[in-house]
């Protein structure tokens, strides 16, 4: 399988004033295509540090990242800004969709900035529409939705591009524990449809769906496991 | 991103916000509205002052008798029967740069026509007042030299004069009684319109000036003018036949230094582009004022801009997460608050002729809305939104997304 992700020792120091906090300490880890990955960790280890650097929203301090075999650093915002749109899907936890806005515009979004065509951005987020299971519920704005639904938004949003990782930062913190199983369940069978996906989780029942689990402690990771219960093996 | 697609998100944004999107464009709107309607009524005024430059003929000199003292008492300026025919003749013949000179009188006085009567102004002219005055006859004839030689007693009506006599009927041959004399209706002048001073100039008759002298007017001595129109060759020349003229007077009128001049002289283009001047003085005002307005609305718009921008921190995050770039973000903004003060223009321009109309229907004020006034207030409105958007818009685009996301 080909590395998707490749992260070679990174360190990343936060400046406060005049005091300086290392939430990364040389972090490393590849990422093949198809894999799922759970990152684990207590508050505060630099789970979500390393989800905005794999995310591109952030630069390490040092270290390499390699994203689909390019590297990520010394890139301009704009091309950052070209490579979250057309390489990475994001998933919040607070799912983060356009207020008063239609379901299907939200997927659409990411289409928007990558200067899609009308005609083409409507034919592409209904297929992802239809990929997370929320047919019909197009037009509905992200208040007339339940939280397992705007989620499903969310994802259909990160999928709409194909692009090559989905990033999901404790997708179902906020969701319940039948809308967690049901928003694992779509995580699963989209892994299967061959889609790569690191998630942040502090459930081990979460993480269990994945076939991979990373755990950080204090800016490090401490353990690196596969299982094979779960994931394409199933 | 294309553009059609940034004007539509543009749009949602101040659709969700109708009332605070009103009162942000409110201050355009009144700045437009006054810059519309005073242009409006700016150029309907300066284009009234030329028409009545052009109606009164232009490079014309206006020679009028002076005060006298007698027995203590100054009668005011014309007032003295000092200037006659004889000297608007010898203006006309020994002045170079001088191409007609015309004595006139005005007396006023009832017109009968039948059974119709109407009171107007009567005037009485040699030949050269209508070149003067570039005045043609529509319908008949001018008066002539033999009119004028003769006396003859033959009249032209003015305009007004001639549908309060004679209706849709044609005067040219009829008889009428001006101060119960029969005067026979040679010709019928153009219409020309209202004075500088307001007054319908149409409503008047004209006769030759010895006719009006031997018959309409009294006065101390035959062949007296009540004044001398002159005018000179060429605009360039007026002031030197002004001097020709005083010059010519003083010496025919025997006036040396130690003697008040017994005429003054008034050059009516020059009073005319004084009052075109201070027309548009007021009009640059008023748009200063509009200006002030203008700016007022954009800083308000400004400080919505603003407001808008910490609201939606967080959309901005998403939509940055997404991949928007910084520019599209930017424009987002920009074009937000261009739409604002575009919206706000158009409904200024369209309130601004209403109120200019109004103005003119409730107190006859001539308004002109000109193509080019909209056009300006237009795109000057759009600069407003583009001047104070881009700070705003500027700050959106600087957001860092990882703090953008978390804003709560
Ligand atoms: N912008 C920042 N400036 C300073 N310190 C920061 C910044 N962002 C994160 N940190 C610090 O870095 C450490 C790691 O934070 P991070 O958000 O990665 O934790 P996390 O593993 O995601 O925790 P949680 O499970 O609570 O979300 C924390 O101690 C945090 O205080
Ligand atoms: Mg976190």
């Amino acid at each position: 399988m080909s590395v998707v992700i490749s992260l070679t020792d990174i360190r990343r120091v936060f400046t406060m004033g005049d005091q300086q906090f290392e939430a990364l300490k040389g972090v490393s880890f590849d990422v093949s295509s198809g894999e799922f990955v759970a990152i684990m960790g207590a508050s505060g280890s630099g789970k979500s540090t390393s989800m905005n650097i794999l995310g591109c929203l952030d630069l390490p301090t040092s270290g390499r990242y390699l994203l689909d075999g390019i590297d990520v650093g010394g890139m301009t915002t704009n091309q950052l800004a070209d490579i979250r749109n057309k390489k990475l899907g994001f998933v919040f936890q607070g799912f983060n969709l356009l207020a008063r806005t239609p379901a299907v515009e939200n997927v659409e979004l990411p289409l928007v900035y990558a200067g899609l065509a009308s005609k083409d951005r409507r034919k592409k987020a209904m297929m992802a529409m239809e990929q997370v299971g929320l047919s019909g519920k197009e037009n509905n704005h992200s208040g007339q939705l339940s939280g397992g639904q705007q989620q499903r938004v969310a994802i259909a949003r990160a999928l709409v591009n194909d692009p090559a990782v989905i990033l999901a930062d404790e997708p179902t913190g906020n969701l319940d524990s039948t809308t967690t199983e049901e928003i694992m369940g779509l995580f699963t069978s989209l892994n299967r449809q061959g889609i790569t996906i690191i998630m942040v989780t502090h459930e081990h029942d979460v993480a269990a769906y994945a076939g991979r689990q990373i755990t950080f402690k204090d800016g490090r990771i401490i353990s690196d496991t596969q299982t094979i219960h779960t994931g394409k093996t199933a | 991103m294309n553009f059609l697609q940034t004007v539509k998100i543009a749009l949602r944004a101040l659709r969700t916000n109708k009332m605070r999107s009103f009162l942000t464009m409110l201050g355009i709107i009144i700045g437009i509205a006054a810059v519309i309607a005073m242009m409006a009524v700016g150029t309907g005024a300066s284009y009234v002052i030329s028409q009545q430059i052009a109606s009164i003929g232009s490079n014309i000199i206006l020679v009028m008798p002076g005060s006298t003292t007698s027995g203590g008492l100054r009668t005011g300026t014309g007032g003295a029967q000092t200037l006659s025919s004889d000297d608007a003749k010898a203006i006309m013949a020994d002045c170079p740069s001088v191409a007609y000179a015309a004595g006139t009188v005005r007396t006023a006085g009832q017109i009968i026509n039948g059974n119709l009567n109407w009171s107007s102004v009567i005037m009485g002219g040699s030949p050269e007042l209508f070149d003067i005055r570039e005045w043609p006859v529509v319908n008949g004839r001018p008066i002539n030299q033999q009119d004028e030689d003769g006396a003859i007693k033959v009249c032209l009506l003015g305009q007004t004069v001639a549908e309060n006599l004679f209706g849709s009927a044609d005067p040219v041959g009829s008889i009428i009684r001006i101060k119960k004399i029969p005067f026979t209706v040679i010709g019928i002048l153009d219409r020309k319109g209202q004075s500088p001073q307001g007054q319908d100039q149409d409503d008047a008759v004209f006769v030759p000036l010895r006719t009006a002298q031997r018959n309409l007017v009294r006065s101390q001595r035959s062949g007296i003018v009540s004044a001398i129109i002159v005018k000179a060759k060429s605009e360039e020349s007026i002031n030197k036949a002004e001097d020709e003229i005083k010059a010519l007077l003083n010496q025919r009128h025997r006036i040396t230094n130690s003697k008040e001049p017994d005429f003054s002289t008034r050059n009516l283009s020059e009073i005319l582009a004084v009052a075109e001047q201070s027309s548009k003085a007021m009009s640059m005002l008023l748009g200063a004022v509009a200006s002030i307005s203008l700016i007022v609305g954009g800083i308000g718009i400004m400080n919505i801009m603003l407001v808008s921008v910490t609201e939606r921190t967080r959309e901005i995050g998403i939509r940055m997460a997404i991949g928007a770039k910084k520019n599209d973000i930017l424009l987002q903004f920009m074009t937000e608050a261009v739409m604002l003060t575009m919206l706000g223009g158009l409904i200024g321009i369209a309130l601004g002729a209403g109120g200019a109309t109004v103005v003119s229907k409730l107190l006859g004020w001539p308004t002109m809305i000109s193509i080019q006034s909209i056009t300006i207030a237009f795109f000057f409105s759009a600069a407003v939104g583009i001047f104070f958007g881009f700070y705003p818009a500027k700050k959106a685009a600087g957001l860092n997304p990882i703090d953008a996301l978390r804003y709560e």
